[in-house]
């Protein structure tokens, strides 16, 4: 007994050791730009993790900026409008895809495979010629149709296994109870299936918010140019100035929502991503 | 209320697969029809197309002389219990039953009434608005035959309504159910592969194999006159006793000895054309230990003495399992019968007879005990195509 106690305490030591060094080397780079976004211009650079001068003026600069703002304004649009239309549509073909026996039902599955692993640098240069010649570069268009087209794979897979797992008697039940497909879908499947289209929502949401990528490639002026590219345009107020606290505080300002969001319905993403993989 | 007639009706899969062939049943205004037979027959197939969740790929359905086969679910006014029993989780109760009311527009306060009286019959009052997770198995079954009988529908299908309660629930519900549908009045199919349950609820029985219906009558009709091997192994239970046999000089040879026919039999056995070599069945209730039986009762019957191998005794009378030496009897409709029921593994060296006998006797496990039976009751079959050779009518 106490011999396995002792094991079993050592074995308990060395999993938080593991877990300590995993959540420092996530965590510091996080906790170090926190930091920045803190400190006063002078102290930006005193190699200090812990700010000797605490200032809340990084965050008043980017609030007085219609750069940042404006930025925000499109990232919260472009996600949102993105997000919308990739959950309503997943919803639909992943409802197909778990219910239906229909031709083609393996290869719609297998290219969307396709586009989830397909390498998007490789598209940047042919999107940017297409969107210019289509008149959609550097509007709100240009971002929400690329974003939804990578983001509907995720959304299709995470939705059809939350779909596989709503009993099919259930609609066959509606369905003698005198109700419309439509009507079983309203008001049997769909409220059943909510959680999943939230779960989806989120993570499809926080899959544009992040992308950089597509938002400095195929934006060139702020009317829809979204906080992660912004960034990257940041000035100080001289060409001799350090805009790094201002880039600081706009990076906290964009990434804490998520991480609050994130911690909130952690339990709720985790049963999404692993629904389909535990219950077949 | 509404009689159902299903003409030729068949079903073929779209991978190919014939699950239901020329299924003809008539079933009159509030009757109880079950339909029974080993999994994989066609039941559900069979209730589903008459449901209109499965299309009908041959034939004709008609309710109440109407041709429905086109028609959706909705427009049939049919009723249907799952043995999943598909309650909406997300419902109460009283909503999940109100849902087809409220699906056809009922007001709310003949929604209301009509769930109360439900509820009242189903014995549920005090759950009305509890979420199905918090029932227990009985009570969601209960709600699920609520939310059938609601709406008065013109028919009820229920598909192995009892199959997921346990063994004394599930005896207690089959009677509920039975009163229900007195009560109620409805045109019923109940599709079950328990041959006790066809046996005690319905007013006919239809048995099904492999798609095709083998039998359709009473439970009474079924047991005494079945048609063919199949339905006389599948009926009754502990099921009857087969063992091969011939025909010659107005005797039956079989390995419990040579057996007299009766007049009946022969008579029956020659209209048949019955070949020579045939195989005879035994139900069990149809022995007796020879030693309670006097003079004139044994010389009207026929006896073998075996071995008792176990010894079951029931209180009210007592299960005897002899080994009787000798072939066993083979045919395509035996083995699946063996299959379905998983006794399978083969008794070497002899055919297992059961008999139920009088708790009066007194044999023990190990005795040579000397048995009697009726040879008037036994059945022949005919080994190459299992119809029944005795069947009269
Ligand atoms: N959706 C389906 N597609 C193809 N074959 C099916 C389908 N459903 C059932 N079957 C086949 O049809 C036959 C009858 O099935 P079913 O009606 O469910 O039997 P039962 O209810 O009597 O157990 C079975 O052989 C089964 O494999
Ligand atoms: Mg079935």
């Amino acid at each position: 007994m106490a011999v396995l106690g002792g094991t079993e305490r050592a074995a308990k030591v060395r999993w938080s050791l593991i877990n300590i060094v995993v959540l420092v080397y996530a965590l510091v780079p996080v906790l170090w730009i926190v930091s920045l976004s803190f400190k006063t211009k002078e102290t930006l650079t005193d190699k200090n993790f812990i700010p000797r001068e605490w200032t809340l003026q990084n965050y008043a600069d980017i609030f007085t900026t219609n750069q940042f703002l404006r930025a925000l304004l499109n990232s919260v649009g472009i996600a949102v409008i993105a997000t919308l239309i990739a959950v309503v549509l997943g919803t639909m073909a992943a409802y197909a895809i778990a219910r239906l026996d229909f031709p083609g039902k393996r290869l719609l599955v297998g290219v969307s495979l396709l586009i989830a692993m397909f390498p998007q640098v490789s598209l940047v240069t042919p999107l940017f010629e297409m969107e210019r010649s289509l008149g959609l570069f550097d509007t709100w268009p240009g971002l929400i149709l690329p974003y939804i087209t990578f983001a509907l794979p995720l959304a299709i897979y995470t939705l059809s296994a939350f779909f596989r797992e709503i009993p099919w008697e259930l609609e066959k039940a509606a369905k003698m109870d005198g109700a419309t497909p439509a009507q079983a879908f309203r008001r049997v499947i769909a409220p059943l299936a909510a959680p999943g289209v939230f779960t989806t929502a989120i993570l499809v949401f926080i899959f544009c918010w992040n992308d950089f990528l597509f938002a400095i490639s195929l934006t060139s002026t702020t009317s829809s140019r979204t906080v992660p590219a912004a960034l990257s345009f940041f000035q100080g107020s001289s060409q001799f100035e350090d805009p790094t606290g201002t880039v600081s505080a706009a990076a906290v300002v964009i990434t804490v929502p998520i991480i609050l969001f994130v911690l909130f319905f952690q339990r709720r993403i985790v049963a999404g991503l692993t629904s389909g993989a535990v219950k077949g | 209320m509404a009689e159902i007639v299903l003409d030729k009706v068949s079903k073929r899969y779209p991978d190919g697969a014939l699950a239901v062939s020329d299924v003809d049943i008539t079933i009159a205004d509030g009757e109880f029809i079950i339909l029974v037979g080993p999994s994989g027959c066609g039941k559900s197939t069979t209730l589903n197309m008459i449901a209109g969740l499965e299309d009908i790929t041959g034939g004709e359905l008609r309710i109440d002389g109407q041709r429905v086969n086109e028609r959706a679910p909705k427009d049939r006014d049919i009723a249907m219990v799952f043995q999943s029993y598909a309650l909406y989780p997300h419902m109460s109760v009283r909503e999940n039953m109100a849902f087809p009311l409220r699906l056809a527009h009922v007001d709310k306060e003949t929604i209301n009434r009509k769930v109360e009286e439900a509820a009242r019959i189903l014995d549920l009052g005090q759950h009305l608005d509890r979420k199905p997770g918090n029932l227990s198995g009985g009570q969601r079954q209960r709600v699920a035959m609520g939310r059938a009988i609601v709406r008065d529908p013109k028919a009820f299908l229920m598909d192995e309504p009892l199959s997921n309660l346990d063994a004394k629930l599930r005896v207690q519900m089959r009677t509920s159910v039975a009163k229900l549908q007195r009560k109620l009045g409805t045109t019923t199919v109940y599709v079950t592969h328990d041959q006790t349950e066809a046996m005690t609820l319905g007013d006919r029985v239809v048995v099904m194999r492999g798609g095709l219906v083998q039998q359709i009558g009473s439970p009474q009709a079924l047991y005494e006159q079945p048609v063919n091997l199949f339905v006389a192994g599948f009926i009754g239970s502990p099921s009857m006793n087969f063992l091969p046999a011939t025909l010659a000089d107005g005797q039956l040879r079989t390995p419990l000895g040579a057996v007299p026919l009766t007049d009946r039999i022969r008579r029956l056995a020659e209209a048949a054309k019955a070949p020579r070599e045939v195989i005879v069945g035994l139900r069990p209730e149809h022995f007796e230990d020879a030693a309670l039986l006097d003079e004139a009762e044994l010389g009207a019957g026929a006896t073998f003495t075996a071995t008792v191998e176990v010894m079951e005794s029931m209180g009210s009378d007592k299960f005897a399992y002899f080994l009787v030496e000798g072939e066993t009897a083979t045919s395509a409709e035996l083995d699946e019968l063996a299959a379905e029921s998983g006794s399978a593994e083969m008794t070497d060296g002899g055919a297992q007879i059961v008999t139920r006998l009088s708790a009066a006797s007194s044999i023990k496990e190990g005795d040579e005990a000397e048995v009697w039976f009726d040879p008037d009751k036994l059945h022949l079959f005919d080994p190459s195509d299992g119809r029944t050779l005795t069947h009269s009518d």
